[in-house]
């Protein structure tokens, strides 16, 4: 009967002891990722089945993507999820200075992905490399500039690369052919890339921001002296859903950002 | 009274005060907020009973403006668009505001925690969050209905549901997306209850069988919904933005929704009807006074039904162009489904076969069930076998197999498994004379509906249409008359069982003499359900012995009382030497 008090406080009324409470809510998470795995692994689905479709869209829709801040942001994410995994060393310690350094380091962190994905986002926008309308309009636009050049000119047209030159270095692709011939890029599938692009990073910057709030939540928690080590197990299940947000991660940037061999054509 | 194993305290301490005679979880505490705010798993149950009871009307009544158009041969009330909007209302509230979450929702809150002797769910507080996010969704799918309705069938199949429709689809389908969510906490909250919060004894062998059809369940909503979840979130991008990823003009694919929807919702259908079964193995137990027969096999089977469900989606597609090769496999998935669930069928049959069986009222839904589940299941055969499926794909001969599952199996076993524990949920006693009446009157009502159904179907009427040739309108008038019979048999338990609770005699602890542990504790249960630790010494049907005979939920059983607690357990050795320090606190 050594129950201490401290126990009582973390023990909830319904359960018999702290280690069946511990491991309801670990078994809650792992649970939980499970679903998340299969609400992402629909759209790995889709994107799987349209890029063996469409190989060549999907290579030169990546290539215009901005490579740079990609590395980063998983630079910044991978090394969150190690001050992460620090984070419940020191609550398991009862390290409370420790737990809540820790946990500002890694929400620090994750705060520089998202800005580092709200710029990107925004520099894809003033690039019109978006679907829809925009993506219409400019893409005309340079088919329409390209159109009095002629075949054997386009040919010395320097590849541009980079993503603001992404609607010359289309129309150049497909100057002179019939759309839907051999070596044309399709720019409707293009936008089909385009929507995957933006969708799956978008859910994944929720989850994010969303892991944000849970590790606010903790600070907060751990500052008013409610994650005594006997109560870590709540910033364990946070941090197995920020690994599990990472790992997400980790498959979106190649498949998104490293699918075509950058540097032209 | 709490027991004590060695250092380990295997029970909460006991409230604070003890339990006052009379006090129960209805009465304990009272007002708007503590129903509101409640974190009790009994009261959520409640809570999603009475929310899943109004949507079954709604649902009742688009299902009734359909029946009532279908009188005469050009439509006999609604214009075509009504219709539409009609249909796809009935389909939409019937699947995501009545069979999803009617036995998981309602019973599973209910009772999971009391069969398996726990205190409560896993996690009260998302169990409380469930409801309001299912009530959310419910009011964004609501505002759809109202605001222009939908049109596009629940199936929501795009192109139609993301380009053309001109009705309110984006709530509607968001709405749909937010339930999916209350769906999901319900089924991880009971899916660790079960792992983690078993009472001493209560071994995965001496489950109850309905809580391994939770667990099946559960599985399938941990797997299923986040897929249908993400395919609605991509229909709603295409529809809002106007971008397009299943739009076939700009390269996408509508075939490619259609199996990410049916990955889920065909597991879905397993959703609604493997709760049912597990209250059918319960009621059916407790009336025929006699063990499951082949209680391995009925437990295994949910299981089965579980995974090879997720197998068998393309059957809705056997007419969508996909290949040959793979429509053939999914002919062959889908006849090995019928396996599992007509082991079900035969152990239910076998376990009646020499029963001192008595007709109340949960046994004669009961009965009504085996026979509708059993045409529906059978008749589901047919649209499996992909030759006869190319001639009934989308006539009415599916509508009437889906239904005969789903009212006369899933319903059936709702109203079953509602007469059985209403006396534990609300401690009153129904009407004897009426619930029998009721249960007679829907299977005949059901019969007359749905059996002239699969008459028009094979003879080619298709399914959603308003109109019909006239040598059709027979069926038609039959069906619908069938409906209204169908309509009243269900207004009957509304009437009664509401009365019950005002005028009904007061239901004693265990009024069928029932052996499940929830069967132990008093009509109402209190707030934590259990007073001491129960303790479970056999299997949950061993109505051989005798109720009094068993001493479940007891700390000393009656002739068992020189035996450590350990020992009953089945714990030996270093486990069994430290449970010798056993004390009783008290």
């Amino acid at each position: 009967m050594s129950a201490s008090t401290h126990h009582d406080t973390v023990l909830k009324h319904h359960f018999d002891n702290l280690e069946q409470q511990r491991s309801a809510e670990r078994l809650g998470m792992w649970f939980f990722l499970v679903t998340e795995v299969l609400f992402f692994s629909g759209m790995f689905v889709a994107y799987t089945v349209y890029r063996n479709w469409y190989p060549g869209e999907f290579a030169f829709a990546s290539q215009h993507l901005i490579l740079w801040i990609a590395g980063l942001n998983t630079g910044l994410l991978i090394t969150s999820s190690l001050t992460m995994t620090l984070a419940i060393r020191s609550a398991q310690l009862g390290d409370t200075a420790g737990l809540i350094r820790r946990l500002l380091i890694t929400f620090a962190l994750g705060a520089g992905f998202m800005g580092f994905k709200a710029f990107e986002y925004s520099t894809d926008y003033h690039e019109k490399f978006v679907p829809g309308e925009m993506f219409r309009t400019e893409y005309d636009s340079a088919v329409k500039e390209l159109a009095p050049v002629s075949a054997a000119a386009v040919k010395d047209y320097k590849f541009t690369g980079g993503q603001e030159h992404w609607s010359q270095d289309l129309a150049k692709i497909n100057h002179g052919k019939t759309p839907g011939s051999e070596g044309t890029v399709s720019p409707e599938r293009v936008q089909l890339f385009l929507c995957f692009y933006y969708i799956m990073t978008a859910i994944h910057g929720v989850h994010i921001v969303v892991g944000l709030g849970c590790i606010l939540w903790l600070v907060c928690e751990a500052y008013r002296g409610a994650v005594p080590a006997a109560g870590y197990s709540k910033v364990e299940v946070v941090s197995l859903y920020w690994h599990l947000v990472d790992m997400i991660w980790l498959f979106l940037m190649p498949l998104l950002y490293l699918i075509g061999s950058r540097g032209g054509h | 009274m709490s027991i004590v194993i060695g250092d380990t305290p295997r029970t909460a301490p006991p409230p604070p005060e003890p339990a006052v005679p009379g006090r129960n979880y209805i009465n304990e505490t009272s007002g708007f907020w503590s129903w509101a705010l409640t974190v009790d798993h009994k009261r959520i149950g409640i809570l999603y009973l009475v929310s899943i009871t109004a949507f079954f009307l709604v649902g009742g009544i688009a299902a009734g403006l359909v029946r009532a158009n279908l009188l005469t041969p050009n439509g006999a009330i609604l214009t075509e668009d009504q219709y539409n909007k009609a249909f796809t209302a009935h389909g939409v509230v019937m699947l995501f505001l009545f069979l999803i979450p009617s036995i998981p929702a309602v019973f599973g809150n209910f009772l999971v925690p009391l069969m398996i002797g726990a205190k409560d769910l896993a996690f009260p507080k998302l169990n409380l969050a469930s409801w309001y996010v299912f009530m959310i969704g419910a009011a964004f799918m609501v505002w759809g209905l109202l605001a222009g309705g939908i049109d596009t069938g629940w199936t929501l199949y795009p192109p139609y549901s993301s380009r053309y429709s001109h009705s309110s689809v984006a709530p509607g389908v968001f709405g749909v997306f937010i339930t999916g969510f209350s769906s999901i906490m319900t089924g991880l909250n009971i899916m660790v209850t079960i792992h983690k919060m078993r009472a001493p004894g209560m071994t995965w062998g001496r489950l109850p069988l309905f809580i391994w059809a939770m667990y099946a369940t559960s599985f399938i909503q941990l797997l299923g919904t986040p897929v249908v979840a993400i395919t609605l979130v991509l229909l709603l991008v295409e529809r809002l933005a106007g971008v397009g990823i299943f739009d076939p003009s700009i390269g996408g694919d509508p075939v490619l929704y259609q199996h990410l929807f049916w990955f889920y919702s065909h597991p879905a259908v397993y959703i609604m009807i493997v709760p049912g079964m597990g209250v059918i193995s319960e009621v059916l137990t407790c009336f025929s006074r006699k063990n499951i027969f082949g209680y391995k096999a009925v437990a295994w089977s949910s299981v089965g039904i579980a995974v090879v469900g997720f197998l068998v989606w393309a059957h809705h597609m056997f007419v969508a162009g996909i290949s040959y090769y793979s429509a053939l496999l999914f002919s062959f998935l889908t006849m090995l489904v019928a396996v599992p669930s007509a082991i079900k069928v035969f152990n239910w049959v076998a376990t009646l076969y020499r029963g001192s069986i008595t007709f109340q009222a949960p046994m004669m839904f009961t009965l009504a069930f085996l026979v509708l589940f059993t045409v529906g299941g059978v008749t589901g055969l047919f649209l499996a076998t992909m030759g006869t499926d190319i001639h009934l794909h989308d006539t009415y001969f599916v509508v009437a197999h889906f239904h005969f599952v789903m009212v006369g199996g899933m319903v059936l076993a709702y109203l079953a498994g509602i007469h059985f524990w209403w006396p534990k949920m609300t401690g009153r006693m129904y009407s004897d004379f009426w619930s029998k009446t009721s249960a007679t009157v829907i299977f005949v009502g059901f019969f007359f509906t749905f059996v002239p159904q699969f008459v028009l179907g094979y003879h080619g009427m298709p399914r959603r249409y308003p109109n019909y040739p006239e040598e059709f309108q027979v069926y038609n008038v039959l069906s619908t008359a069938g409906a209204s019979i169908l309509g009243v048999g269900y207004l009957m338990p509304a009437v009664y069982l509401t009365l019950s609770l005002f005028y009904g005699p007061k239901a004693s602890a265990n009024p069928w003499s029932a052996t499940g542990l929830e069967w132990q504790v008093p009509s109402p249960p209190t707030v934590f359900n259990f007073e001491y630790l129960p303790i479970t010494v056999c299997g949950p049907y061993e109505y051989a012995i005798g109720v009094d005979q068993m001493g479940r939920g007891l700390p000393e059983p009656p002739g068992m009382s020189d035996d450590n607690p350990a020992s009953r357990l089945g714990l030996s050795g270093p486990a069994g030497a430290q449970a010798k320090e056993t004390e009783v606190v008290g």
